[in-house]
């Protein structure tokens, strides 16, 4: 079976690398069984690590209260399901409405606590630390760099006159920082890119130990 | 019904989420990890839609021999060959990911090739939309080529031969000026995240009723 596996991850990689070239029947191939695996795989991950763990174990060794308050994200979940009947499917709207509310008032909490507060705690350091000239250009830095790109995002007032300096400043770090995450992203993808090309060398070929 | 009661709902939920961040006692204290234990049960149903809405399309393609239907038929087949994989690992071994359950051979097989490829192929797309982003007409775009050109050259292990320097620039610009714009890019998100859901909330933003 190991054997066998190998073979069908060479030929689903070599099919999709296949693109590089042009699109073609190979690709689509395994464009279509990625794309189907993907859907039953998420379906499959949720159901063995959500909904089983959560609904139908608990509901069997729960009792009383903790047991039968399951019957509402149930009745949620056969609620949302019923989107596919034209008809009635507007009821849907309160599952969503649920799902939509919880992502609400959980947005404004971990806004605030978990960004908004732990960021601006975060840029109140020394302008001037002795001795450690670096230490104090880094955190002038970070402290004109937090200032200049919150204020970009100020759209209640046109980016003219005083604040015009102040959002150049933020617009080139954003800059910087766009770049330096492009270049991040990047290497992950050559890193994947090498891991796959090491599998067809290594595993599959055996030309490269 | 289809307006009001939606609405009701979005309300009270939310406020039950802020209100248990307040009074983190009973029995709005624990609101939130029981909000989202539900939440998890109502996403593995929308997870079931998700499954009959891809089926449906793809078996209407098949039945009106639609152009690529045979593709159609694979993407079907492949989705009920996991499907089964998965459900007779997780019943029969009581772990998806045991190491002789068939899951685990999918997942290496089958998953991890196609998942990790697809993915990688972006390098070569990214490196086409390099050329295109980072072409230095303006001030701006200088920057960005500079700063992408000396993180993905102090990444490297060639970098650091050229001249030991460039990984520390490149942990520099990491840790340093890219810190302080992602802070006030995430000071600027997490403000715009509170004021829509204070909308929805409140009632003012209802574009989910749609």
């Amino acid at each position: 079976m190991y054997i066998i596996g190998i073979w069908i991850a060479a030929f689903l990689t070599l099919c999709i690398f296949s693109f590089l070239y042009k699109d073609n029947p190979f690709y689509k191939l395994a464009e279509h069984i990625y794309i189907g695996s993907s859907a039953a795989y998420m379906f499959i991950y949720v159901y063995f690590f959500d909904v089983k763990p959560m609904l139908i174990d608990k509901f069997r060794t729960s009792v009383g209260f903790d047991k039968w308050i399951l019957i509402i994200p149930s009745l949620l979940g056969i609620i949302m399901l019923l989107r596919v009947v034209p008809r009635i499917g507007w009821i849907s709207r309160w599952a969503i409405a649920f799902t939509i509310g919880l992502g609400s008032g959980i947005g404004i909490v971990t806004g605030v606590h978990g960004f908004v507060l732990p960021q601006i705690k975060a840029t109140f350091v020394p302008l001037i630390v002795m001795g450690n000239w670096m230490e104090s250009i880094n955190n002038l830095v970070l402290i004109v760099g937090t200032l200049t790109a919150t204020l970009y995002f100020y759209f209640s007032k046109e980016h003219k006159g005083a604040i015009r300096l102040p959002i150049r400043i933020g617009i080139s770090l954003i800059m910087v920082a766009f770049g330096a995450s492009f270049g991040y992203t990047v290497m992950a993808r050559l890193s994947l890119l090498i891991g796959r090309i090491y599998f067809l060398l290594h595993d599959w070929l055996h030309l490269v130990k | 019904m289809r307006t009001r009661v939606p609405l009701v709902i979005t309300f009270i939920t939310g406020f039950l989420i802020i209100l248990g961040f307040w009074i983190p006692h009973d029995p709005v204290g624990d609101i939130q990890s029981t909000f989202l234990i539900w939440y998890a049960i109502i996403n593995g149903f929308t997870m079931v839609l998700g499954i009959v809405s891809l089926v449906h399309i793809h078996t209407r393609k098949i039945i009106s021999h639609k152009s690529g239907y045979g593709y159609s038929l694979i993407l079907i087949l492949s989705m009920l060959a996991t499907l089964w994989v998965g459900l007779y690992s997780g019943i029969k071994y009581g772990d998806l990911y045991k190491i002789d359950a068939p899951f685990m051979w999918y997942y290496n097989s089958i998953f991890v090739p196609l998942s990790a490829t697809m993915f990688s192929l972006l390098a070569f797309f990214i490196a086409s939309a390099a050329y295109r982003a980072f072409r230095a007409r303006t001030f701006e775009a200088t920057l960005l080529l500079i700063a992408g050109a000396l993180v993905m050259i102090g990444r490297v292990p060639i970098g650091d031969v050229i001249w030991h320097k460039f990984p520390v620039i490149a942990d520099w610009i990491m840790e340093i000026p890219q810190m302080a714009a992602k802070r006030g890019i995430l000071i600027g998100i997490a403000l715009g995240m509170i004021v829509t859901s204070l909308r929805i909330i409140l009632g003012i933003e209802r574009s989910y009723l749609k």
